[in-house]
């Protein structure tokens, strides 16, 4: 390693290494959007890199990046860049420009304020980490970002046009409302709306429902002296890691015997109780982080118990409350065995249960992933509107501090 | 735990006072817990030792039904009796009609007698599989409606294979005698550590990303979290249809750039089906590692970063010999919480794969058993080994977990 500590010589090696990367992402991206073939080389991109790497030490910054800019612009109209168009024409030529300014705009970011010459420990590890930085935001952003996108995309195209072209993406504008022919299929012929308030409903009353039990559970264990109170808290966590399955079979069983399957009732039995844990152990974190001298002033002036939950805790935790709140919504909304299993009558079936039932070769995949990106949207809607909330809630109580 | 001082060693009437309002306050919870997780776990445990079928689930009952027939001297009520069951035997079956006696012309079958304006039939058994006429004859002038009149009710015991004492080891044997059953249990435990594994060290690097603040910290913040909040159901079928041997982007994708030769079929081909569910954990949960261990690294105190500095300290020594060490409390937890659960999993690989081409894990196979081959007695024999499995697990747990307080 010591060998690499000089400025030209770690900017020619990250310098083509970077160049790769940034030709793999460019020609999976583009791919993505245009659906024009193209592909990234490798030896060619370690090339260039590596000259980009040498002409940073020689050149200032604006020289080297516009440089970079024209000669990656210009290889590709050529035919040698680091990514390989099958035809060239405008498109192709601006995406090569992007590429190389990309190039020079980041690779002087990794090398910024580092002396032309020997480097220091520190500011070798810095440039590796600023690399490998880069690196981490373009695999997690894309890892992350491309199921979603193809679930949206395929979404708006019809199954010919995906025959033909699994690459292309670009959607077809000309088109105007007729995008979203799916999805107005499924509210119509589907009883998508059915799904979407069945879900609703039951989601919200699970919520309820655990909220009714867990916050005096979880106030009693946090709060109250009894013998067994540790084993009790320790006891919640166990029912956390029973598997559902386990628990599914003996249910359906008894739901098929007494007829509790293929209702409402009987998955609001259920559907709480694969929640209460969770919420038990969210609340009575947060409850044990609220200051005891409250409420004990509470209790000298002449409160009982019950009084001080009611007028003093339980107003200091409308945060907890509310994070637990979304987290149990969450879980009910996205359940999916259960769901699959006891309901049978599609009157009665939630989202992930009407999106099982369109699984099926008579149904076109576009109708799949509409269904999908329904199923989607409300709950991330909700996620990034609370998200901190959602952090805070979730962590609660697992984080000393 | 700090504010909870240790136990009174005697007790006040206070403190019992306390501890009664306590346990009032539990109960919902506990009656709820008992009824919808250790009822039904007993009741897994009481399957897994009974020969029992998908089939078996209705008890056997005797059915009736009733046919006036014939004309003038021909003219009888036919009664034809059966066993829903083809294999178990109903006792004491006793079958009830209205038919007055005066219109009954000639010998009743056997076990039959007329009570008034009743007919009522006695049997000893009837066996599995039983499906007989019984011929009552009938007067000429007897009027059809009077005839009609009111269904016959028919009664019968019969064994209900739930709750009889029969019980058998053949469960257990058949899953651990197959063959398939080492197997099942290595795709399991690769899974799951692999799938453990993964989310940590991609979480690791995630929290390490967003560590510091820059523009859109928050927008990746959120965009990170997405694969976990996402129904599961809506991902999976994404990533089925983005894999796809014939339509899938990936596929078009890797051919474009003379990656792949041809289309690789990624989740029906075996050992590459195991390596895709197990990404598919690992996408799917390393957000919830990321949080946990950002929220960690936000909780340190930086002074001691400043110090290091100072030392001279480089950045990959800061977080070797700094971060690590803070975060391995957090890490511990969520290695052990995180392998139970994807231990537990059953609905990812159930819409990936379906548990075909070498990913039946524990979990998929209860299913399996119980709803495909229809062998519940064998599911929940299934079950009842990763309960098992589960409890050496959890006593690991609580014994780190008690060494980690904060949690």
């Amino acid at each position: 390693m010591k060998i690499l500590h000089t400025y030209l010589r770690s900017a020619v090696l990250l310098g083509a290494l970077w160049m790769f990367i940034l030709a793999v992402t460019f020609a999976v991206a583009f791919s993505f959007i245009t659906g024009d073939p193209m592909r990234p080389s490798l030896w060619l991109s370690l090339i260039w890199g590596a000259a980009g790497g040498g002409l940073m030490f020689a050149a200032s910054r604006w020289t080297f990046i516009a440089a970079a800019t024209v000669a990656i612009a210009a290889t590709g109209l050529a035919g040698f860049g680091p990514v390989i168009f099958a035809q060239i024409g405008p498109g192709g030529i601006f995406i090569a420009g992007l590429l190389g300014f990309s190039f020079g705009w980041t690779l002087d970011v990794m090398f910024g304020g580092l002396p032309r010459g020997k480097l220091s420990r520190h500011e070798w590890e810095a440039a590796v980490i600023r690399f490998l930085s880069g690196l981490g935001y373009i695999v997690f952003t894309a890892a992350v970002f491309i199921p979603f996108y193809v679930m949206v995309m395929t979404s708006l195209k019809n199954q010919s046009e995906l025959m033909l072209n699994p690459l292309d993406f670009s959607v077809d504008l000309s088109k105007g409302w007729g995008l979203f022919s799916s999805y107005y299929e499924l509210f119509t012929k589907f009883n998508f709306d059915t799904y979407l308030l069945n879900s609703f409903m039951i989601s919200v009353m699970t919520v309820i429902v655990t909220l009714m039990f867990s916050i005096p559970g979880a106030y009693a264990v946090a709060r109250l002296r009894f013998r067994g109170a540790a084993l009790m808290s320790r006891s919640i966590l166990l029912i956390y890691m029973v598997p559902i399955i386990v628990l599914a079979l003996p249910i359906y069983i008894a739901f098929s015997m007494t007829g509790l399957r293929n209702s409402f009732v009987g998955i609001l039995m259920i559907y709480p109780v694969t929640t209460i844990p969770v919420a038990l152990y969210m609340l009575q974190g947060y409850f044990r982080g609220l200051p005891a001298e409250i409420e004990e002033a509470g209790l000298m002036d002449g409160l009982s118990r019950l009084q001080v939950i009611r007028k003093i805790t339980l107003p200091l935790s409308l945060p907890a409350l509310a994070s637990v709140s979304l987290y149990v919504f969450m879980i009910a909304w996205n359940e999916f065995l259960l769901a699959f299993m006891l309901l049978d009558d599609p009157g009665k079936f939630t989202l992930t249960r009407g999106i099982a039932s369109l699984n099926s070769s008579e149904i076109p995949r576009q109708h799949l992933m509409a269904g999908s990106v329904i199923a989607t949207i409300p709950i991330m809607l909700i996620f990034l509107g609370l998200e901190r909330f959602m952090t805070k809630g979730l962590t609660a109580g697992s984080v000393k501090g | 735990m700090s504010d909870r001082s240790r136990a009174p060693t005697h007790t006040t009437p206070l403190a019992r006072r306390e501890a009664r309002l306590a346990w009032g306050m539990m109960l919902p919870t506990l009656i709820s817990v008992a009824l919808i997780v250790v009822l039904p776990l007993l009741a897994v445990f009481w399957i897994s030792f009974k020969p029992i079928s998908l089939a078996d689930l209705r008890a056997p009952t005797p059915v009736i039904s009733e046919r006036v027939r014939g004309e003038g001297e021909e003219r009888r009520a036919e009664y034809r009796l059966r066993n829903s069951s083809q294999d178990k035997a109903i006792r004491n079956v006793v079958i009830e009609d209205s038919l007055p006696s005066d219109l009954i012309k000639g010998p009743l079958p056997d076990g039959c007698a007329a009570e008034g304006d009743r007919l009522i039939c006695r049997m000893d058994e009837i066996e599995g599989g039983y499906n007989e006429r019984l011929i009552v004859p009938l007067s000429p002038d007897a009027d059809e409606d009077e005839l009609e009149n009111g269904e016959p009710v028919v009664t019968g015991e019969a064994d209900n294979i739930l709750t009889n004492m029969e019980f058998t080891l053949k469960n257990f044997t058949l899953i651990f005698n197959s063959g398939e059953f080492m197997s099942v249990l290595g795709v399991t435990l690769f899974y799951t550590v692999f799938g453990t594994l993964g989310a940590l060290v991609a979480g690791m690097f995630a929290a390490q990303l967003l560590n510091h603040s820059f523009r859109f910290q928050g927008i990746l913040r959120g965009l990170f979290l997405f694969p976990y909040v996402a129904p599961v159901i809506a991902v999976a079928f994404s990533w089925l249809i983005l894999f796809d041997p014939f339509t899938g982007s990936a596929n078009a994708l890797l051919v474009q750039m003379g990656v792949a030769d041809e289309t690789i079929n990624f989740f029906g081909t075996r050992p590459l089906a195991l390596i895709m569910v197990t990404s598919f954990e690992i996408w799917r949960y390393f957000p919830m590692a990321f949080l946990f261990i950002l929220a960690r690294m936000q909780s340190i105190d930086s002074d001691m970063y400043e110090a290091a500095d100072m030392d001279g300290a480089s950045p990959f020594q800061k977080f070797w010999y700094l971060s690590l060490p803070q975060l391995l409390g957090i890490l511990s937890v969520l290695f052990l919480l995180r392998f139970i659960w994807t231990f537990n999993k059953f609905d990812d690989i159930f819409l990936l794969t379906g548990g075909n081409a070498g990913t039946r894990t524990l979990t998929v196979s209860v299913y399996d058993q119980a709803f495909a081959v229809s062998n519940i007695g064998a599911g929940a024999a299934v079950a009842v080994v990763i309960f098992g499995c589960l409890l050496m697990f959890s006593a690991v747990f609580f014994k780190i977990m008690s060494r980690e307080e904060g949690l």
